[in-house]
């Protein structure tokens, strides 16, 4: 059977009813969105089913939208089935307060430093991690960088002094 | 950071590999656990040079961002530009030029061979062997030659632009990727009778970091490291860009899933590239090197994603664009960071040279591991 973005579509709309939402075909690549409490059970059943057999983990990251009010983090799944070759993304979306998801270590051996890179740069905890830490940031951080609230410097910005640098200072 | 060296509970030995290592090629730092002289747990310490290039790119513009990329992985320079300028071209829904298209994989293809070239020299200098790294720079240096040439850079190239490629081709391109071709074909038997068919070379890497197909998928492995496992994952082959699917070329697979198999992944994926080269050099179209864009380029709201098969792997670029002249998010899946994650599962059993051995055959790149 060739695998298509209808028959996934209707294959998740058969198992989740109203629970997955939001699909779309942005450039042919199948989109949607889950509740967070759900994205083990449609991660499992992406990955068990006979046909849709999704069982490669391209990338695992984060988004920030600070302006959705209890959906401000979106955790980002693309997913490729290498026998048919074709990919979806599946997103899930928490809020700041409380961000914890389940992990997908169990199905995935790289979402474990997918997971970690994404709790280092947005805070999201993963349930059930074996070594949720830090992995390019130093351990000692307290904030999460990748989250709108931290602007970066300004480039133009004339009233900061750094000879050190090369710029401004009395040889400029 | 650093773990105590000393003794655990059981007897065994946690010892510090890196962070400066010549064996890493990089700042990478190894925490190995050892029994006796066997590795039970080797845990990688990453983000030594991590410059958080992906919340830099949240305020530089679609024109900006591709350079930064260079600074990746500094041996793949123009296919990590090749990615971002597809991924802007595939939101634009922009026309490239036929001819913008051959230079780009022409150019994608050199500089495989020169990353494959430094990573020979490299392994099997790692191995004890000094006399290959000469070698491999020797056709490597001329591949730089041409880069400079065309693109005024031997390293960070910032050629390819949204729409195209930034200038054209020097007069003398074709004439000198001709010359090289020469060259290539008339030395690279040495490269076999140096260290391909070297007996000592051969029992130190076969049978050695052995990888099943079903962890490489698992451990989410992409590149020459997927192939050496039997995973059919060339992207220049189940998801064509530019004119890969014009031509001719095959998708080297090896089943055995050890080091060697690895090494010959490589080794054959440099004349497959020879082989994409010759068909295009003589066939390159005229016309624009370059579509028009305009001077503020700004996507449309929504999600793109653009994957290209570097000397590493799949390098996936993911922009989020919510209609500005910045991306809102950007993430760039690197080949090495997970082909890094499997480390550990590879060398467990092994002795601690294996280790050096198995950690070559990944061909790491720190800065495109830590971005």
């Amino acid at each position: 059977m060739i695998l298509t973005n209808e028959i996934i579509q209707q294959k998740l709309i058969e198992k989740f009813g109203n629970q997955v939402s939001g699909f779309d075909e942005p450039y042919g690549l199948l989109s949607f969105e889950a509740p967070k409490e759900l994205n083990l059970k449609v991660l499992q059943f992406l990955y068990d089913d006979a046909d849709l057999q999704f069982q490669f983990l391209t990338d695992l990251t984060g988004v920030h939208y600070p302006h959705q009010i209890e959906r401000e983090l979106a955790v980002v799944y693309h997913l490729h089935n290498l026998k048919q070759n074709i990919r979806l993304r599946f997103k899930i979306y928490t809020a700041i307060e409380a961000p914890e998801v389940f992990t997908a270590t169990q199905l995935f051996s790289t979402a474990n430093w997918m997971e970690r890179e994404t709790f280092d740069f947005f805070g999201i905890k993963f349930i059930g991690h074996p070594n949720l830490k830090r992995i390019l940031n130093v351990d000692e951080m307290d904030y999460f960088p990748l989250r709108k609230e931290y602007p970066l410097e300004d480039q133009t910005r004339i009233d900061k002094d750094d000879e050190m640098f090369g710029r401004g200072g009395t040889n400029s | 950071m650093f773990e105590e060296v000393g003794t655990t509970t059981e007897g065994d030995l946690i010892i510090n590999l890196g962070p400066q290592h010549p064996a890493t090629h990089g700042v990478l730092h190894l925490v190995i656990t050892l029994n006796g002289e066997i590795i039970k747990k080797v845990e990688p310490h990453l983000g030594y040079i991590h410059r958080s290039i992906e919340k830099m790119t949240e305020s530089l513009s679609y024109r900006q961002f591709i350079y930064v990329t260079s600074r990746m992985d500094y041996l793949s320079a123009h296919i990590n530009n090749h990615a971002c300028a597809l991924c802007v071209e595939k939101a634009l829904q922009l026309e490239v030029p036929q001819r913008a298209q051959y230079i780009r994989v022409i150019m994608d293809e050199l500089t495989r061979i020169a990353s494959h070239e430094l990573w020979w020299g490299a392994m099997a200098m790692d191995l004890g062997a000094f006399t290959p790294f000469f070698h491999a720079f020797r056709e490597r240096e001329k591949i730089n030659e041409i880069m400079e040439e065309t693109c005024g850079a031997r390293l960070t190239m910032n050629y390819m632009v949204p729409g195209g490629v930034m200038v054209d081709l020097h007069p003398d391109f074709q004439k000198k990727v001709k010359a090289f071709i020469q060259q290539y074909k008339a030395k690279i038997h040495e490269y076999d009778e140096l260290v391909t068919g070297n007996i000592i070379f051969q029992n130190r890497m076969k049978g050695i970091g052995y990888l099943s197909a079903e962890d490489a998928i698992s451990y989410g492995c992409t590149g020459p490291v997927a192939r050496g496992s039997g995973v059919a994952s060339d992207i220049r082959k189940i998801a064509p860009y530019d004119v890969y699917d014009k031509v001719e070329f095959d998708e080297v697979l090896q089943t055995e899933g050890d080091s060697f198999a690895r090494y010959m992944i490589r080794i054959q994926e440099m004349h497959q590239s020879i082989k994409i080269i010759g068909q295009l050099i003589d066939t390159i179209p005229d016309g624009n090197f370059q579509a028009k864009t305009k001077a503020v380029i700004k996507l449309p709201k929504g999600e793109f994603y653009q994957r290209v098969e570097t000397a590493r792997g799949e390098l996936g670029v993911y922009i989020v664009s919510e209609g500005a002249a910045q991306p809102y998010r950007i993430k760039y899946r690197s080949p090495g960071f997970s082909n890094l994650s499997a480390l550990d599962h590879m060398v467990r059993g092994h002795k601690i040279g294996d280790l050096i051995a198995a950690m070559g055959t990944l061909d790491l790149v720190i800065p495109d591991i830590d971005r």
